[in-house]
Protein backbone atom coordinates (compact mmCIF):
# COMPACT_ATOMS: atom_id res chain seq x y z
CA UNK A 1 0.00 0.00 0.00
CA UNK A 2 1.96 2.95 -1.06
CA UNK A 3 -0.83 6.09 -0.26
CA UNK A 4 -0.22 5.35 3.08
CA UNK A 5 3.48 6.54 3.04
CA UNK A 6 2.19 9.54 1.39
CA UNK A 7 0.11 10.28 4.47
CA UNK A 8 2.57 11.83 6.67
CA UNK A 9 3.97 14.14 4.21
CA UNK A 10 0.80 14.82 2.92
CA UNK A 11 -0.77 15.74 6.37
CA UNK A 12 2.17 18.11 7.22
CA UNK A 13 0.95 20.12 4.16
CA UNK A 14 -2.81 19.90 5.19
CA UNK A 15 -1.67 21.60 8.69
CA UNK A 16 0.11 24.35 6.77
CA UNK A 17 -2.95 24.96 4.43
CA UNK A 18 -4.65 25.05 7.83
CA UNK A 19 -2.64 27.85 9.27
CA UNK A 20 -2.41 29.86 6.52
CA UNK A 21 -6.75 29.31 5.54
CA UNK A 22 -7.24 30.20 9.35
CA UNK A 23 -4.61 33.17 9.90
CA UNK A 24 -6.29 34.75 6.22
CA UNK A 25 -9.54 34.21 7.32
CA UNK A 26 -9.27 35.94 10.81
CA UNK A 27 -7.29 39.10 9.38
CA UNK A 28 -9.36 39.08 6.33
CA UNK A 29 -12.51 39.57 8.32
CA UNK A 30 -10.99 42.00 10.55
CA UNK A 31 -10.09 44.10 7.07
CA UNK A 32 -13.72 43.62 5.82
CA UNK A 33 -15.87 44.84 8.42
CA UNK A 34 -13.02 47.74 8.76
CA UNK A 35 -13.43 48.21 4.97
CA UNK A 36 -17.08 47.85 4.92
CA UNK A 37 -17.90 50.04 7.45
CA UNK A 38 -15.63 52.45 6.16
CA UNK A 39 -17.77 52.05 2.74
CA UNK A 40 -21.27 52.94 4.96
CA UNK A 41 -20.35 55.19 8.23
CA UNK A 42 -16.98 56.92 6.57
CA UNK A 43 -17.01 60.57 5.71
CA UNK A 44 -16.52 60.91 1.67
CA UNK A 45 -12.71 60.55 1.67
CA UNK A 46 -12.57 57.53 4.00
CA UNK A 47 -15.00 55.46 1.80
CA UNK A 48 -13.56 56.66 -1.31
CA UNK A 49 -9.93 54.59 0.48
CA UNK A 50 -12.25 51.67 1.36
CA UNK A 51 -13.46 51.59 -2.41
CA UNK A 52 -10.63 51.65 -4.00
CA UNK A 53 -9.46 49.06 -2.37
CA UNK A 54 -12.21 46.85 -2.28
CA UNK A 55 -11.86 47.05 -6.20
CA UNK A 56 -8.32 47.03 -6.63
CA UNK A 57 -8.54 43.62 -4.71
CA UNK A 58 -11.26 42.12 -6.36
CA UNK A 59 -10.77 43.17 -9.97
CA UNK A 60 -6.91 41.51 -10.02
CA UNK A 61 -6.54 37.84 -9.70
CA UNK A 62 -5.67 36.55 -6.59
CA UNK A 63 -2.38 34.92 -8.17
CA UNK A 64 -1.25 38.03 -9.70
CA UNK A 65 -1.38 39.65 -6.29
CA UNK A 66 0.94 37.30 -4.84
CA UNK A 67 2.99 37.06 -7.28
CA UNK A 68 3.31 40.76 -6.98
CA UNK A 69 4.46 40.54 -3.42
CA UNK A 70 6.69 37.93 -4.20
CA UNK A 71 8.23 38.74 -6.89
CA UNK A 72 7.91 42.67 -7.33
CA UNK A 73 7.81 44.18 -4.08
CA UNK A 74 11.35 43.17 -3.30
CA UNK A 75 12.66 45.28 -6.13
CA UNK A 76 11.65 48.62 -4.53
CA UNK A 77 13.31 47.08 -0.97
CA UNK A 78 10.01 45.49 0.49
CA UNK A 79 10.39 41.54 1.08
CA UNK A 80 9.12 39.10 3.32
CA UNK A 81 9.05 35.03 3.94
CA UNK A 82 6.50 33.22 1.66
CA UNK A 83 4.10 32.22 4.25
CA UNK A 84 4.31 36.36 5.50
CA UNK A 85 3.65 37.27 1.89
CA UNK A 86 0.86 34.45 1.43
CA UNK A 87 -1.29 35.12 4.26
CA UNK A 88 -0.86 38.72 3.97
CA UNK A 89 -1.88 38.39 -0.01
CA UNK A 90 -4.72 36.12 0.77
CA UNK A 91 -6.09 38.41 4.03
CA UNK A 92 -6.23 41.64 1.61
CA UNK A 93 -7.95 39.61 -1.23
CA UNK A 94 -10.50 37.57 1.29
CA UNK A 95 -11.28 40.89 3.09
CA UNK A 96 -11.83 42.64 -0.22
CA UNK A 97 -14.62 40.36 -1.05
CA UNK A 98 -15.64 40.16 2.63
CA UNK A 99 -16.06 44.08 3.03
CA UNK A 100 -18.75 43.47 -0.15
CA UNK A 101 -21.13 41.48 2.45
CA UNK A 102 -20.40 43.27 5.04
CA UNK A 103 -21.08 46.58 2.97
CA UNK A 104 -24.63 44.56 1.69
CA UNK A 105 -25.70 43.68 5.38
CA UNK A 106 -25.23 47.24 6.53
CA UNK A 107 -27.56 48.97 3.99
CA UNK A 108 -29.96 45.91 4.50
CA UNK A 109 -30.87 47.27 7.96
CA UNK A 110 -34.04 48.94 7.85
CA UNK A 111 -33.52 53.14 8.00
CA UNK A 112 -36.42 52.92 10.71
CA UNK A 113 -33.73 51.06 13.17
CA UNK A 114 -31.28 54.05 12.59
CA UNK A 115 -33.76 56.72 13.25
CA UNK A 116 -35.40 55.09 16.26
CA UNK A 117 -31.85 55.19 17.82
CA UNK A 118 -31.29 58.81 16.78
CA UNK A 119 -34.43 59.75 18.37
CA UNK A 120 -33.78 58.03 21.49
CA UNK A 121 -29.71 60.39 21.41
CA UNK A 122 -27.36 57.34 20.52
CA UNK A 123 -24.30 58.56 19.00
CA UNK A 124 -23.04 56.96 15.68
CA UNK A 125 -20.46 54.74 17.52
CA UNK A 126 -23.40 53.60 20.11
CA UNK A 127 -26.56 52.81 16.93
CA UNK A 128 -23.23 51.05 15.23
CA UNK A 129 -22.70 48.62 17.64
CA UNK A 130 -25.58 48.45 19.35
CA UNK A 131 -28.16 48.27 16.73
CA UNK A 132 -26.49 47.94 13.36
CA UNK A 133 -24.20 45.81 13.56
CA UNK A 134 -25.90 42.88 15.90
CA UNK A 135 -28.70 42.92 12.95
CA UNK A 136 -26.68 42.73 10.13
CA UNK A 137 -24.35 40.22 11.96
CA UNK A 138 -27.05 37.63 11.30
CA UNK A 139 -27.31 38.29 7.62
CA UNK A 140 -23.87 37.86 6.93
CA UNK A 141 -23.03 34.45 8.38
CA UNK A 142 -23.70 32.64 5.39
CA UNK A 143 -22.44 34.56 3.17
CA UNK A 144 -18.79 34.53 5.39
CA UNK A 145 -19.74 30.71 5.46
CA UNK A 146 -19.10 30.76 1.59
CA UNK A 147 -16.22 32.85 1.69
CA UNK A 148 -14.42 31.40 4.00
CA UNK A 149 -14.34 27.88 1.91
CA UNK A 150 -13.18 29.76 -0.91
CA UNK A 151 -10.27 30.85 0.83
CA UNK A 152 -9.60 27.42 1.80
CA UNK A 153 -9.60 26.35 -1.77
CA UNK A 154 -7.54 29.79 -2.59
CA UNK A 155 -4.58 29.19 -0.39
CA UNK A 156 -3.50 26.39 -2.81
CA UNK A 157 -2.46 29.04 -4.90
CA UNK A 158 0.56 30.00 -2.37
CA UNK A 159 2.26 26.46 -3.06
CA UNK A 160 3.43 28.70 -6.30
CA UNK A 161 5.37 31.06 -3.94
CA UNK A 162 7.05 27.92 -2.99
CA UNK A 163 5.08 27.34 0.15
CA UNK A 164 5.33 23.63 1.47
CA UNK A 165 1.07 23.41 1.93
CA UNK A 166 -0.85 20.43 0.78
CA UNK A 167 -0.88 21.39 -3.11
CA UNK A 168 2.94 22.11 -2.86
CA UNK A 169 3.63 18.50 -1.09
CA UNK A 170 1.23 16.82 -3.27
CA UNK A 171 3.11 18.47 -6.31
CA UNK A 172 6.79 17.30 -4.21
CA UNK A 173 5.68 13.64 -4.28
CA UNK A 174 4.24 13.19 -7.16
CA UNK A 175 7.44 14.50 -8.65
CA UNK A 176 9.22 11.79 -7.07
CA UNK A 177 7.10 8.65 -7.28
CA UNK A 178 5.21 9.41 -10.54
CA UNK A 179 1.78 8.13 -8.71
CA UNK A 180 -0.13 11.17 -10.10
CA UNK A 181 -3.42 9.30 -9.83
CA UNK A 182 -2.86 8.17 -6.20
CA UNK A 183 -1.50 11.61 -4.65
CA UNK A 184 -3.88 13.62 -5.95
CA UNK A 185 -7.15 11.65 -5.27
CA UNK A 186 -5.74 11.92 -1.85
CA UNK A 187 -4.96 15.89 -2.13
CA UNK A 188 -8.71 16.29 -3.29
CA UNK A 189 -9.95 13.81 -0.91
CA UNK A 190 -7.78 16.17 2.06
CA UNK A 191 -9.34 19.41 0.49
CA UNK A 192 -12.73 17.96 0.53
CA UNK A 193 -12.39 16.84 4.43
CA UNK A 194 -10.86 20.39 5.24
CA UNK A 195 -13.92 22.07 3.63
CA UNK A 196 -16.52 20.49 5.34
CA UNK A 197 -14.57 20.77 8.69
CA UNK A 198 -14.80 24.73 7.79
CA UNK A 199 -18.30 24.33 6.71
CA UNK A 200 -19.40 22.90 10.04
CA UNK A 201 -17.46 25.29 12.00
CA UNK A 202 -19.33 28.25 10.40
CA UNK A 203 -22.47 26.73 10.92
CA UNK A 204 -21.61 26.49 14.58
CA UNK A 205 -20.56 29.93 14.43
CA UNK A 206 -23.90 31.16 12.77
CA UNK A 207 -26.17 29.70 15.30
CA UNK A 208 -24.08 31.62 18.10
CA UNK A 209 -24.62 34.54 16.39
CA UNK A 210 -28.18 34.08 15.69
CA UNK A 211 -28.74 33.53 19.36
CA UNK A 212 -27.26 36.71 19.75
CA UNK A 213 -23.95 35.47 21.76
CA UNK A 214 -21.79 37.48 19.60
CA UNK A 215 -23.44 41.01 21.34
CA UNK A 216 -25.19 39.22 24.14
CA UNK A 217 -26.00 42.39 25.80
CA UNK A 218 -27.36 44.04 22.68
CA UNK A 219 -29.57 41.17 22.15
CA UNK A 220 -31.25 41.05 25.52
CA UNK A 221 -31.46 44.65 26.21
CA UNK B 1 12.81 39.01 -27.45
CA UNK B 2 9.22 37.35 -27.53
CA UNK B 3 6.87 37.23 -30.61
CA UNK B 4 9.03 39.65 -32.45
CA UNK B 5 8.93 42.18 -29.80
CA UNK B 6 12.44 43.32 -27.99
CA UNK B 7 11.80 45.37 -24.56
CA UNK B 8 13.25 48.82 -23.77
CA UNK B 9 14.74 48.82 -20.95
CA UNK B 10 15.81 52.43 -20.51
CA UNK B 11 12.80 53.88 -18.52
CA UNK B 12 9.76 52.15 -16.70
CA UNK B 13 7.37 53.76 -19.13
CA UNK B 14 9.34 52.56 -22.11
CA UNK B 15 9.15 49.24 -20.75
CA UNK B 16 5.77 48.98 -20.31
CA UNK B 17 4.88 50.19 -23.69
CA UNK B 18 7.51 47.84 -25.37
CA UNK B 19 6.05 45.37 -23.52
CA UNK B 20 2.30 45.81 -23.96
CA UNK B 21 1.65 44.22 -27.61
CA UNK B 22 3.12 40.91 -26.05
CA UNK B 23 1.04 40.87 -23.15
CA UNK B 24 -1.81 42.15 -25.25
CA UNK B 25 -1.41 38.54 -26.71
CA UNK B 26 -1.46 36.64 -23.83
CA UNK B 27 -4.41 38.52 -23.29
CA UNK B 28 -5.99 36.76 -25.83
CA UNK B 29 -5.30 33.29 -24.94
CA UNK B 30 -7.04 34.37 -21.43
CA UNK B 31 -10.11 35.43 -22.94
CA UNK B 32 -10.63 32.76 -25.33
CA UNK B 33 -9.57 30.37 -22.52
CA UNK B 34 -12.91 32.10 -20.22
CA UNK B 35 -14.80 32.13 -22.90
CA UNK B 36 -14.40 28.28 -23.80
CA UNK B 37 -14.55 27.17 -20.04
CA UNK B 38 -17.45 29.07 -19.95
CA UNK B 39 -19.44 27.75 -22.75
CA UNK B 40 -18.63 24.12 -20.90
CA UNK B 41 -19.82 25.28 -17.47
CA UNK B 42 -22.96 26.51 -18.77
CA UNK B 43 -23.19 23.16 -20.50
CA UNK B 44 -22.31 20.65 -17.67
CA UNK B 45 -24.08 23.34 -15.43
CA UNK B 46 -27.17 22.68 -16.56
CA UNK B 47 -27.04 18.86 -17.22
CA UNK B 48 -25.70 19.10 -13.31
CA UNK B 49 -28.70 20.80 -12.56
CA UNK B 50 -31.32 19.16 -14.47
CA UNK B 51 -29.60 15.47 -13.07
CA UNK B 52 -30.11 16.93 -9.49
CA UNK B 53 -33.40 16.91 -9.95
CA UNK B 54 -33.67 13.23 -11.47
CA UNK B 55 -36.58 11.51 -9.75
CA UNK B 56 -33.98 8.12 -9.48
CA UNK B 57 -32.61 8.52 -5.74
CA UNK B 58 -29.24 7.31 -6.77
CA UNK B 59 -28.77 9.64 -9.99
CA UNK B 60 -29.65 13.00 -7.77
CA UNK B 61 -27.76 12.12 -4.79
CA UNK B 62 -24.52 11.41 -7.07
CA UNK B 63 -24.76 14.31 -9.02
CA UNK B 64 -25.43 16.17 -5.46
CA UNK B 65 -22.09 14.70 -4.57
CA UNK B 66 -19.92 15.17 -8.01
CA UNK B 67 -20.99 19.32 -7.64
CA UNK B 68 -20.27 19.29 -4.11
CA UNK B 69 -16.69 17.93 -3.90
CA UNK B 70 -16.08 19.75 -7.65
CA UNK B 71 -17.70 23.36 -5.26
CA UNK B 72 -15.02 22.24 -2.26
CA UNK B 73 -12.01 21.46 -4.12
CA UNK B 74 -9.53 24.12 -5.45
CA UNK B 75 -9.06 24.62 -9.11
CA UNK B 76 -5.51 24.12 -8.94
CA UNK B 77 -5.57 20.89 -7.87
CA UNK B 78 -8.17 19.98 -10.06
CA UNK B 79 -5.86 21.32 -12.67
CA UNK B 80 -2.72 19.18 -12.08
CA UNK B 81 -5.27 16.15 -11.53
CA UNK B 82 -6.52 16.36 -15.15
CA UNK B 83 -2.99 17.55 -16.21
CA UNK B 84 -0.89 14.81 -14.89
CA UNK B 85 -3.48 11.84 -14.72
CA UNK B 86 -4.96 11.92 -17.57
CA UNK B 87 -1.65 10.76 -19.91
CA UNK B 88 -1.92 7.92 -17.39
CA UNK B 89 -4.59 6.31 -18.77
CA UNK B 90 -3.65 7.73 -22.25
CA UNK B 91 -5.79 10.99 -22.67
CA UNK B 92 -3.15 13.27 -23.47
CA UNK B 93 -4.44 16.68 -24.45
CA UNK B 94 -2.75 20.17 -24.74
CA UNK B 95 -2.39 22.39 -21.95
CA UNK B 96 -4.83 24.84 -23.14
CA UNK B 97 -7.22 22.23 -23.40
CA UNK B 98 -7.01 20.75 -20.37
CA UNK B 99 -7.12 24.16 -18.68
CA UNK B 100 -10.36 24.74 -20.35
CA UNK B 101 -12.03 21.87 -18.88
CA UNK B 102 -10.31 21.88 -15.31
CA UNK B 103 -12.18 25.73 -15.23
CA UNK B 104 -15.58 24.75 -17.21
CA UNK B 105 -15.70 21.81 -14.23
CA UNK B 106 -14.70 23.94 -11.53
CA UNK B 107 -17.51 26.40 -12.47
CA UNK B 108 -20.15 24.17 -13.73
CA UNK B 109 -20.56 23.60 -9.59
CA UNK B 110 -21.30 27.08 -9.62
CA UNK B 111 -23.71 27.12 -12.52
CA UNK B 112 -25.69 24.15 -11.38
CA UNK B 113 -26.40 26.20 -8.18
CA UNK B 114 -27.25 28.85 -10.38
CA UNK B 115 -29.87 26.98 -12.47
CA UNK B 116 -31.03 25.43 -9.51
CA UNK B 117 -32.12 28.45 -8.15
CA UNK B 118 -33.49 29.79 -11.66
CA UNK B 119 -35.48 26.37 -11.86
CA UNK B 120 -37.13 26.80 -8.16
CA UNK B 121 -38.00 30.48 -9.07
CA UNK B 122 -40.58 28.98 -11.62
CA UNK B 123 -43.94 28.56 -9.83
CA UNK B 124 -45.24 25.61 -9.25
CA UNK B 125 -48.73 26.56 -11.49
CA UNK B 126 -46.47 26.33 -14.66
CA UNK B 127 -45.79 22.36 -13.93
CA UNK B 128 -49.03 22.06 -12.69
CA UNK B 129 -50.50 23.66 -16.37
CA UNK B 130 -47.91 21.44 -18.70
CA UNK B 131 -49.04 18.24 -16.59
CA UNK B 132 -52.62 19.14 -17.57
CA UNK B 133 -51.72 19.45 -21.19
CA UNK B 134 -50.36 16.30 -20.63
CA UNK B 135 -46.60 17.54 -21.47
CA UNK B 136 -43.85 14.89 -20.93
CA UNK B 137 -41.29 15.98 -18.11
CA UNK B 138 -38.59 16.31 -20.10
CA UNK B 139 -41.18 18.83 -23.00
CA UNK B 140 -41.85 20.56 -19.52
CA UNK B 141 -38.62 21.78 -18.97
CA UNK B 142 -37.88 22.11 -23.02
CA UNK B 143 -40.55 24.13 -23.52
CA UNK B 144 -41.47 26.16 -20.49
CA UNK B 145 -38.97 26.08 -17.68
CA UNK B 146 -35.85 26.69 -19.23
CA UNK B 147 -36.79 29.46 -21.84
CA UNK B 148 -38.50 31.54 -18.62
CA UNK B 149 -35.52 30.62 -16.72
CA UNK B 150 -32.03 31.87 -18.56
CA UNK B 151 -33.14 35.33 -19.09
CA UNK B 152 -33.68 35.65 -15.26
CA UNK B 153 -30.05 34.15 -14.40
CA UNK B 154 -28.61 36.01 -16.87
CA UNK B 155 -26.74 38.99 -14.37
CA UNK B 156 -25.81 36.26 -11.98
CA UNK B 157 -23.92 34.20 -14.50
CA UNK B 158 -22.44 37.53 -16.05
CA UNK B 159 -20.73 37.56 -12.32
CA UNK B 160 -19.13 33.63 -12.46
CA UNK B 161 -17.72 34.92 -16.19
CA UNK B 162 -15.45 37.79 -14.14
CA UNK B 163 -14.77 35.23 -11.27
CA UNK B 164 -13.69 32.63 -13.95
CA UNK B 165 -11.32 35.17 -16.27
CA UNK B 166 -9.43 35.86 -12.86
CA UNK B 167 -8.81 33.00 -12.07
CA UNK B 168 -7.54 31.98 -15.72
CA UNK B 169 -4.12 33.09 -14.40
CA UNK B 170 -3.94 29.63 -12.67
CA UNK B 171 -3.54 28.34 -16.37
CA UNK B 172 -0.01 29.14 -16.83
CA UNK B 173 1.15 26.81 -14.15
CA UNK B 174 0.56 24.14 -16.73
CA UNK B 175 2.45 26.12 -19.15
CA UNK B 176 -0.75 27.60 -21.14
CA UNK B 177 0.86 31.43 -22.21
CA UNK B 178 -1.50 33.29 -20.97
CA UNK B 179 -1.17 36.84 -19.88
CA UNK B 180 0.42 36.60 -16.18
CA UNK B 181 2.77 33.28 -18.22
CA UNK B 182 3.97 35.36 -20.17
CA UNK B 183 4.83 38.58 -17.42
CA UNK B 184 6.66 36.08 -15.60
CA UNK B 185 8.59 34.92 -18.96
CA UNK B 186 9.54 38.43 -19.44
CA UNK B 187 10.30 39.32 -15.95
CA UNK B 188 12.36 35.99 -16.15
CA UNK B 189 14.82 37.36 -18.81
CA UNK B 190 14.77 40.99 -17.46
CA UNK B 191 15.19 40.37 -14.23
CA UNK B 192 12.56 43.36 -13.69
CA UNK B 193 9.02 41.47 -12.00
CA UNK B 194 7.50 45.03 -10.70
CA UNK B 195 6.16 46.85 -14.51
CA UNK B 196 5.15 43.21 -15.74
CA UNK B 197 3.41 42.19 -13.51
CA UNK B 198 1.64 45.62 -12.44
CA UNK B 199 0.70 45.78 -15.86
CA UNK B 200 -1.05 42.46 -15.68
CA UNK B 201 -2.88 43.52 -12.84
CA UNK B 202 -3.65 47.12 -14.46
CA UNK B 203 -5.50 45.09 -17.33
CA UNK B 204 -7.06 42.79 -15.50
CA UNK B 205 -8.78 45.70 -12.92
CA UNK B 206 -9.85 47.68 -16.17
CA UNK B 207 -11.24 44.36 -18.11
CA UNK B 208 -13.25 43.56 -14.54
CA UNK B 209 -14.16 46.96 -14.25
CA UNK B 210 -15.87 47.50 -17.63
CA UNK B 211 -17.76 43.98 -17.41
CA UNK B 212 -18.95 44.71 -13.95
CA UNK B 213 -20.20 48.20 -15.13
CA UNK B 214 -22.17 46.11 -18.39
CA UNK B 215 -23.55 42.87 -15.48
CA UNK B 216 -24.91 45.98 -13.85
CA UNK B 217 -26.34 47.78 -16.64
CA UNK B 218 -27.88 44.74 -17.19
CA UNK B 219 -29.29 44.37 -13.81
CA UNK B 220 -31.62 47.40 -14.47
CA UNK B 221 -32.48 46.74 -18.41
CA UNK B 222 -33.38 43.60 -17.56
CA UNK B 223 -36.34 44.90 -15.74
CA UNK B 224 -37.88 46.73 -17.65
CA UNK B 225 -37.64 44.71 -20.28
CA UNK B 226 -40.24 42.41 -18.31
CA UNK B 227 -37.88 39.94 -16.98
CA UNK B 228 -38.08 39.44 -13.63
CA UNK B 229 -34.53 39.05 -12.07
CA UNK B 230 -35.75 37.02 -8.72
Amino acid sequence: MDWLTYLPSLAQGALVTAWITLASIAIGAALAFAAGIARVEGGRAVSTLALCYTEVFRGTSLLVQLFWLYYALPLVGLSFDPVTTGIVGLSLHVGAYGSEIVRGALNAVPVAQREAARALNFGRVHTLMRICLPQAIVEMMPAFGNLAIETLKLSSLVSLISIADLTFRAQSIRNITLDSATVYTLTLVGYFLMSLVLMLAMRLIERMVRRGAAFPRAAHA
Amino acid sequence: MMYGYTWDLTTPLTYAASILPILLIGLTVTLQAAAAGFALALVLGLAFALLRRSRIKAVALTTAFVVEFLRDTPLLVQLFFLYYVLPDYGITLPAFLTGVIALGLQYSAYTSEVYRGGIEAIPRGQWEAATALNMTRWQTYRDIVIPQMVPRIVPTMGNYLVAMLKETPVLSVVTVLEMLGLANMIGERTFEYLVPLSMVGIIFLLLTLICSAGIHRLEKVLPKAGIPLR
